[in-house]
This record gives C-alpha cells, sequence and structure tokens, in this order.
C-alpha cells in the first residue's frame, strides 16, 4: 500500500517511515523537558559531534522568540537553511504532541530543501514534567532535565521522566553548587525508568554529549537495518 | 448526509495547526485595543462581518464544487497582506493534511497535488467539508465560527481573560453568526450561477496592516 504514492500526491500524514521511493526518511528524535535544562545546549553539542558523518536538520519550537533557533545558528553549529522555527501559540506541548501539523511541515520542507536527510532533532518548547511528543511527530524521544531543578524530579516522575526513551540529567557540574544528590537521582530515575536508559552529562566538562551522541548512533543505526 | 461530521471539523482539536494563531487578536491586544471582554466582542463583530464573511463564502463556494483554483485566486485577491496570505496558506496546508487522514478521497489527493505551498485555509476547509460529506452551509459555518473562535481563544491566553467571559462573547455573537452564514451561503449560490465576483470582498483593512506589523515583530506568542 505504501509502495507508490505518486497516483494519490503527496502522503497525508508523515508517520510513514518511507519515502516515496521506497527508501527509509529521516529518524526524527524529539528532545522535551523543562525551560532551562539544557535541550538547546545539548542539540548544539549533538549537531557539531554529528555533523561531519550524518546529513542533519533541526526543528525548534520557541514558545515567544526565535531565542533556540538563533543561538544555534550564531552557534554556527549548522548552516541556517537546516535549521526551521516554528512557532506554537503560547502552548508548546500542544504542537508537540495534540496538533502536530505544523511540525511535520516543517520537517517535510527541511527534508524536501535541504534532503535526503539522516536525523532531524525536533527541540521542544521548554514545558512542564507532563509534555511528551507524538509519535505521529518524532520515532524516538529524549528528556532533558537538570539538577539544578531539584533532585526529586526523578522520584517524581511524569510522563517525560518515566516513559522517554532517553533521560538525560545535564549539568552534573553544579551538582556540588546546588546540593543535589547524584546517585539519589540516577537510582531514582532507574527506579521509574526501570530498562529504559538513563544519563548523566554535565556539557562543561571534557566528555560532553558524547554518552547522548553515540546512543543517537545507535538509534540510527536501529533505524536504517 | 452527516451533520456529526460538523462536529469533528468544527473541533476546536481538530489538528490542523489553528491553535498556533490568534487571527489578529495579538496584535490588537497589543494596540490595547482588546483589553476586556467587551472589547473582544467588538473585535470579532468586526472580524465576523470582514474576514470571516469572506472566508465562510469562499468555504461554501469550495464545498459546492466551483474550482478551487479560481477560489484560491479570489481569496488571494481580497488578503491584500502578504503576511496573512502565507498564514493562511500555512493553515491551508495543514488543514488538508488533517482532511485527508479524516476523509480520505481523490478530490483531496489532486488538492495536495496542485497546490504544493498550501492553497487559502477557507477554501481548503469548504473541501474538508464536501469530503467529509458536509454541504456549503456547514463549510461556511465552520469558517465563520473558527474567524471568532481563533481570537476568544487567543485572547484568554493573552489577557489572561476569564474563560467563561470568552465564550459569552462567542455565545452572544451566535444569533449574528446565523445571518452572516446565511448571506455567505446566498454569495456562494449567485457565484456558482454567475461568477466569482458575486463573492463578498469586504475587508477589514486594521487587521491586513496589524498583520504586517505583527508578522515583524521578533517576539510573538502567536503565528498571525
Ligand atoms: N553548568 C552547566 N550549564 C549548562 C549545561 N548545559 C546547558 N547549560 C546552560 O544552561 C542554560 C540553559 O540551557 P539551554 O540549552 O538554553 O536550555 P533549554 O531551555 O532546555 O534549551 C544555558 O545558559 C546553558 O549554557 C551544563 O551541562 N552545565
Ligand atoms: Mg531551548
Amino acid at each position: 500500500m505504501h509502495l507508490d504514492h505518486s497516483h494519490h500526491g503527496p502522503a497525508a500524514v508523515s508517520a510513514d517511515a518511507h519515502r516515496p521511493d521506497g527508501t527509509r526518511r529521516a529518524l526524527r528524535i524529539g528532545l522535551g523537558g523543562p525551560v532551562g535544562s539544557g535541550k538547546t545546549a545539548t542539540v548544539a553539542a549533538l549537531c557539531r559531534q554529528l555533523r561531519d558523518e550524518l546529513s542533519l536538520a533541526v526543528v525548534t519550537n520557541d514558545i515567544y522568540t526565535r531565542e533556540d533557533a538563533e543561538f544555534l545558528l550564531r552557534e554556527a553549529v549548522l548552516p541556517p537553511e537546516r535549521i526551521t522555527a516554528v512557532e506554537t501559540g503560547a502552548c508548546p506541548h500542544t504542537a508537540i504532541r495534540d496538533d502536530i501539523s505544523a511540525n511535520l511541515e516543517a520537517v517535510e520542507d527541511l527534508e524536501e530543501t535541504v534532503g535526503p536527510l539522516d536525523l532531524i532533532l525536533v527541540e521542544s518548547g521548554g514545558d512542564n514534567l507532563t509534555a511528551t511528543f507524538s509519535k505521529g511527530l518524532v520515532d524516538a524521544q529524549i528528556f532533558v532535565i537538570d539538577v539544578a531543578g531539584g533532585d526529586d524530579i526523578p522520584r517524581k516522575g511524569g510522563p517525560g521522566v518515566t516513559t522517554a526513551d532517553l533521560l538525560i540529567v545535564n549539568k552534573t557540574d553544579l551538582a556540588p553548587y546546588v546540593g543535589s544528590d547524584l546517585a539519589r537521582m540516577a537510582a531514582d530515575a532507574k527506579a521509574q525508568r526501570a530498562e529504559l536508559p538513563v544519563i548523566l552529562q554535565s556539557l562543561r566538562g571534557d566528555s560532553g554529549v558524547t554518552e547522548v551522541a553515540a546512543w543517537v548512533r545507535e538509534r540510527l543505526t536501529a533505524w536504517t537495518s | 448526509m452527516t451533520h456529526a461530521a460538523l462536529l469533528v471539523l468544527a473541533d476546536g482539536r481538530f489538528p490542523a495547526g489553528g491553535h498556533a494563531h490568534s487571527g489578529g487578536a495579538e496584535a490588537a491586544v497589543k494596540a490595547g485595543r482588546i483589553s476586556c471582554a467587551a472589547d473582544l466582542e467588538d473585535f470579532c463583530r468586526g472580524r465576523l462581518h470582514t474576514a470571516g464573511l469572506v472566508a465562510g463564502a469562499l468555504a461554501a463556494a469550495a464545498a459546492l464544487g466551483l474550482d478551487p483554483r479560481e477560489l484560491d485566486a479570489a481569496a488571494d485577491a481580497r488578503t491584500p497582506s502578504p503576511a496573512l496570505r502565507l498564514a493562511a496558506r500555512r493553515l491551508g496546508r495543514q488543514l488538508l493534511r488533517a482532511a485527508r487522514a479524516s476523509w480520505p478521497c481523490p478530490e483531496l489527493d489532486g488538492i495536495a497535488r496542485s497546490f504544493p505551498k498550501g492553497a487559502h485555509q477557507p477554501v481548503v476547509l469548504g473541501l474538508a467539508a464536501r469530503a467529509a460529506g458536509l454541504g456549503p452551509a456547514e463549510a461556511a459555518y465552520c469558517a465563520l465560527y473558527e474567524s471568532v473562535s481563533g481570537p476568544a481563544t487567543a485572547t484568554v491566553r493573552l489577557l489572561s481573560l476569564d474563560p467563561f467571559d470568552a465564550t459569552g462573547v462567542l455565545a452572544r455573537l451566535a444569533p449574528e453568526l446565523d445571518a452572516v452564514a446565511r448571506t455567505a451561503v446566498d454569495a456562494a449560490g449567485r457565484a456558482a450561477a454567475e461568477g466569482l465576483q458575486a463573492l463578498p470582498a469586504a475587508s477589514g483593512p486594521l487587521l491586513e496592516i496589524m498583520a504586517e506589523a505583527h508578522a515583524s515583530w521578533p517576539a510573538r506568542l502567536f503565528a498571525s
């Protein structure tokens, strides 16, 4: 049924994992989590690590400005035509979960203008702990929290912390200053998430985003195989 | 003919991108023209009789089966602001995606092929209504209701306006909306018989001017 769309025009919805020519479309990974936890910084670091080996693009969902997109542009992590900002009408979670149409337009436009792409990162506008991405928009999601937001967040759980394909506990370098107990955060996260992976990282440290980049590469290998 | 499909199409949660647009309310709030429920009512009434009427007639005409290309050109001619044209085409493309998923049919597939960058939203709305088994009156109602419910919802977010007051505004406008819907459907019927010049060309100049300014703001909550 998906073999030939040519009689029907472009696909109506794009959860479809294949392009019209039968090849697999870009893997889409969503990054969600509270404001300031380090989503944009993680996206920027991932772009720097992966851009030489993969064809990449980014969609940002800012709440009321284009700051995330502009940060990525200023940092020159990707050429400008590979970064698109989606406006979300004061409701960032709506745009990634309940009405994903603007984000789907953005990823499809990127595929069309700079594709073929291997990977598209979709950053959500910072939101609360219940915000998750629709499966119609992304193939996997990363939830980013930080040690400064309170070390009880993993224990409190919520859909992001509990169900995301990867949980990042960011800014571990700040733990001593804010009195966060990293071992406790790791143990609580493990209890909430069972077998789902958790990565504690500091983007200020030497290894930076390396572990997360390795996870992304694994997902990509699974996607294309 | 089904009536229940109208509820699906007119539902504010129908995933067609409307939630990110304020129908000019964000610009009007910033300019101080909307600061309470009474202002919102005036704003919505103005929109209903101008942009709303035009959208309603276009949607009804598309639901009647008039040529979508010509209707899209007629919508362009009635939308001076380039920013509003762009927003209408984006929303049209988003609506087409949701409509094709909801009521798949060759006619909507054809529209996707002919308008890769999207057709004006009211035209797509009429075609979606047609695909859903609805008639021109339902299409007009849908377009007219969206023309006022969008600003009302946005104002609740922008001003923290009491949501009961905002809903009261919509309820009070309902009889007027009935009357405008009749005008829109009549115009669409005449357009079918006499040509598209019979479609209304009412315009709210301030909506168009403010839309241009709004599109250039560096920080805003809504896309239009
Ligand atoms: N100390 C420290 N600061 C970080 C780290 N990651 C991000 N930041 C800073 O945290 C702030 C918010 O990061 P940002 O990526 O914009 O957060 P977002 O709102 O989730 O996108 C910025 O000032 C970043 O430079 C980290 O690992 N350690
Ligand atoms: Mg950010």
